[in-house]
């Protein structure tokens, strides 16, 4: 018996659910004009299921039937997860439904590889250049690139998605070699260069002023690791990272921690990877890019390289290197108060701003931070100082109270 | 003590009008109460005006929190408005600048909690279609927590102008029809009357897209408060989601790795017969091939892909280049970055076709530090030179050239196995075994070099290298 919509968007969204990026934000702002949709740039999450994590675009497969048999994936051609398979008109109708309805800022559309990754990329576009010039539909469109499909495919894609993005699934070649053995590390690298290159000859100014009729993935492109699905290390994972954020201008690199499908596979860990893991990673990642730690650095502080899932690695980095603080919040640089536990950069955005209306004394920081709890052994004020606080071995007990994991990505 | 009664919907007008009058009376923000809840008094001249207040130029970042902090539900928001006025017309300007003041603080939160709502408005709205009188609208009920409804409307206007929509809420509608926006009085809850993509669609993929296996209701309830879920559908389902998925997670990690489906073998065979698949090939494509899958030294793991060398299969001439750069690995191809840019127009100047010719590079995979967001070259170690000369040798052999033009040294390292200074050997013919090299710079020099006559020079030189190159083999 044929499924109907209903049971296909249960088995496609589900099947879906582990890309772990939902965001709509970045890139260009529309209206709807004289079509339906708009993108306001930052981005609105419309709900949150009970795992924490933002619905904002309708996230799902066009279809889960795949030949390919990548041991982590629930929709690999040998597990026995029902399958299904949405028609263009569905997923465009779908789309513009919930769309009405205020529900979703657009479309995240992805796809097993049903019969070969040419076809499979050609029906992605499809979608999106239907949902684009037949109805006129101007909010948010994130496409997945198939690893191997062609380059004029790919191009095209950009020309109608908000944002692209190619999982790169493995921190490493050999990890991608023995789970996935059909996909090729080389294949998924080109895809990722092609939509760079793209994406920077559409940013650049163009010649004689005139403004281009479409800018190629205004959004840009991203990419996903699976965390714990193979032996890699936190280290591995992170020196993979900056290797991609320098190669490929990728907005984001996501790290997803592998959990159990329902589908098992005899060579993968039975156990989900801990989300303290994937937090943990996130939070060395962010130093890494907004808070001017190095990866060296970063290093130091990953004894066999992983990272300590009982405390944060910036609040780590501090309790092993004391003698950089007390740190002066009157007199200290953006980059030294950007050290300092429990401080974001917003908290020293705050700061600067302050300091320069007058002295600033513990009840003004407190006002600008928030919380002192962890702020309070690292800093220096007119009317504070930590003393032996700071060499105190017992600092980091008193530092990690339990707390309840809450990350808001 | 004056007393000022100003509404609950008070608009910045209004507000502005009640400033002025106690700002040009000189009355301190201590001798004024601003009471909500009564109607707006017309300003009976109780005192004459002390000071002019025509011009009174507040400051931008005072201008753009006002209409957000009106809207905000706490009675002290006036006061608050009214003190920070206060301040900048008695010289401090700057009051705003300073997060640290418990003023500016506080109207920076205030106004952060109107932009939130407004958020959670646009957020948590959901349209239920409606016909109503033979036309389609979209109804929606919603609980702000301030009066920001103005605020929030272009949002709905930009988005869904071409549809008929109507938001009710306790403190009033905003509705849209026939493309004219209109604000009304409160209206009562609509009654439920269902919308199947609502009430069936929306609320089977919320429970589709959530997984079990990573719960957090804190991480939940904290991003979409709970005075929101009466106006959401999917909400209903949240009770039975949380309470399911322990056993959901229970029950995957004791399953049993299961037997495949019949389709997996076939599709297996299907993958193996493609792979296989391959026409007739030219000997350099074959060779093209074996040197992108060369796992010979580890530089093949950070770059994107080989880049082996490209050009006529019969060059006479082949130029061999140190290692792709940035723009060679994303593209596939060698010499077609900065350096590549140079060393085209060259070859031009030297009358050189370059797709007579054979480009290639010592070593065939980019060596790079990430440093942010750009890749810095990094030279190749004399290993991983020698180990790269295997393929070297084989494009070589494959294409016989009779001159080899090295690029500078790491290119005459990769050909000798010996390091020459390119310097002493520049522009100089060498017999090597079955052919002759001709030693020059490579043209990233010629980009490196600061000063600007100099780096003509230079060119010139590298020009002139170029046409010996061409004229020796004319000659030969």
């Amino acid at each position: 018996m044929p499924l109907n919509l209903l049971q296909k968007l249960e088995i496609l969204a589900d099947a879906a659910k582990y890309d772990a990026s939902c965001v709509s934000s970045g890139g260009e702002k529309r209206k709807a004009e004289k079509g339906i949709g708009s993108v306001t740039g930052q981005g609105i999450c419309h709900a949150f299921t009970p795992d924490g994590r933002c619905v904002s675009l309708l996230k799902i497969l066009l279809t889960n039937f795949c030949i390919y048999d990548c041991v982590y994936c629930v929709s690999r051609r040998s597990s026995n997860a029902p399958r299904a398979r949405f028609k263009v008109e569905e997923v465009v109708q779908l789309t513009l439904d919930l769309y009405r309805r205020n529900c979703i800022e657009g479309l995240f559309l992805s796809s097993g590889i049903a019969r070969s990754a040419d076809e499979t990329m050609a029906d992605l576009v499809r979608v999106a250049k239907a949902l684009r010039e037949e109805h006129g539909f101007r909010g948010y469109i994130h496409l997945k690139t198939i690893p191997g499909a062609s380059p004029e495919l790919l191009d095209e894609a950009g020309l109608y998605a908000d944002r692209l993005s190619m999982n790169v699934e493995m921190p490493a070649e050999a990890a991608l070699e023995k789970l996935a053995p059909e996909k090729s590390a080389t294949e998924i690298k080109r895809g990722l260069a092609r939509a760079r290159s793209r994406i920077e000859e559409g940013s650049a100014p163009s010649r004689g002023g005139k403004a281009r009729l479409r800018r190629f993935a205004p959004a840009g492109q991203s990419t996903q690791i699976v965390v714990g699905a193979d032996s890699s290390t936190d280290l591995d994972i992170l020196r993979s990272s900056a290797r991609l954020y320098a190669s490929y201008a990728l907005q984001r690199v996501y790290y997803s921690a592998f959990s159990p499908t329902g589908h098992p596979s005899a060579v993968l860990p039975a156990e989900p990877t801990p989300l303290i893991r994937e937090h943990r990673l996130y939070q060395t990642d962010w130093l890494l890019r907004f808070y001017g730690f190095s990866l060296p650095e970063v290093e130091e502080a990953l004894p066999g390289g992983m990272l300590d899932l009982s405390i944060d690695p910036k609040l780590a980095w501090a309790l092993s290197h004391r003698d950089f603080f007390p740190v002066d919040v009157n007199k200290a640089s953006r980059e030294l108060l950007l050290r300092v536990p429990g401080l974001g950069v917003k908290a020293v955005d705050r700061i600067i701003a302050a300091r320069r209306h007058g002295s600033l004394r513990l009840a003004e920081l407190a006002r600008l931070t928030g919380s002192l709890k962890r702020v309070r052994p690292f800093v220096l004020t007119p009317d504070w100082q930590p003393g032996s606080l700071l060499e105190q071995p017992r600092l980091r007990q008193r530092l990690v109270a339990p707390q309840q994991l809450s990350l808001g990505l | 003590m004056l007393s000022i009664p100003l509404g609950e919907d008070c608009s910045v007008e209004e507000f502005r009008a009640a400033a002025r009058h106690c700002l040009a009376r000189g009355i301190a923000p201590e001798d004024v109460h601003f009471s909500v809840g009564g109607t707006l008094p017309l300003f009976a001249e109780e005192a004459p005006e002390r000071v002019s207040v025509a011009n009174v130029r507040v400051p931008r970042g005072y201008a753009n929190l006002v209409p957000k902090i009106v809207c905000h539900s706490e009675a002290d928001r006036f006061a608050l408005l009214y003190r920070l006025l206060w301040r900048i017309h008695r010289g401090e300007r700057h009051v705003l600048d300073n997060p640290a003041d418990p003023d500016a603080a506080k109207a920076q939160r205030y106004a952060k909690a109107v932009d939130k709502d407004i958020y959670r408005m646009q957020a948590y709205v959901r349209f239920a279609e409606r016909e109503i009188d033979g036309a389609r609208i979209f109804v929606a009920w919603h609980e702000p927590q301030h009066r920001m409804l103005r605020l929030a409307a272009p949002f709905f206007v930009d988005r869904f102008s071409n549809m008929d929509w109507l938001i009710a809420t306790p403190i009033g509608t905003i509705a849209w029809q026939g493309g004219v926006l209109a604000f009304g009085p409160p209206a009562a809850r609509p009654a439920e009357a269902g919308d199947t993509v609502l009430d069936e669609l929306w609320t089977a993929y919320f429970r589709a897209t959530f997984n079990p296996a990573r719960l957090r209701v804190k991480a939940m309830v904290a991003q979409m408060p709970k005075r929101h879920w009466a106006t959401m559908p999917e909400t209903a389902l949240i009770p039975d989601m949380v309470r399911a998925a322990g056993a959901r997670v229970a029950e995957m990690e004791t399953t049993a790795p299961e037997t495949p489906p019949r389709f997996a073998e076939r599709l297996a065979e299907r993958m193996a017969s493609i792979s296989a698949q391959s026409g007739e090939l030219l000997p350099l494509d074959v060779l093209r091939e074996e040197i992108q899958s060369c796992r010979l030294c580890p530089l093949h793991g950070p770059a994107t892909q080989a880049v082996p060398g490209e050009g006529a299969p019969e060059a006479e001439i082949m130029f061999v280049g140190e290692q792709p750069g940035d723009q060679e690995d994303l593209a596939g191809r060698p010499f077609v970055g900065p350096a590549g840019q140079v060393f085209e127009r060259a070859l031009l100047e030297a009358g050189i076709a370059r797709q007579k010719t054979y480009v290639t590079n010592a070593v065939k995979h980019f060596k790079f530090e990430p440093r942010g967001k750009r890749r810095v070259h990094m030279k190749p170690s004399g290993g991983e030179v020698s180990k790269c000369r295997f393929w070297l040798d084989r494009e070589i052999s494959a294409v016989k050239p009779k001159l080899v033009v090295a690029l500078g040294a790491t290119a005459m390292l990769g050909l000798t196995g010996r390091p020459v200074p390119v310097t002493k050997a520049r522009g100089q013919v060498i017999a090597a075994d079955s052919f002759s090299i001709l030693v020059t710079v490579h043209p990233s020099y010629l980009l490196r070099l600061p000063e600007k006559e100099r780096a003509e020079a230079e060119y010139e030189r590298f020009v002139e290298d170029l046409r010996k190159a061409r004229d020796w083999c004319e000659a030969a």
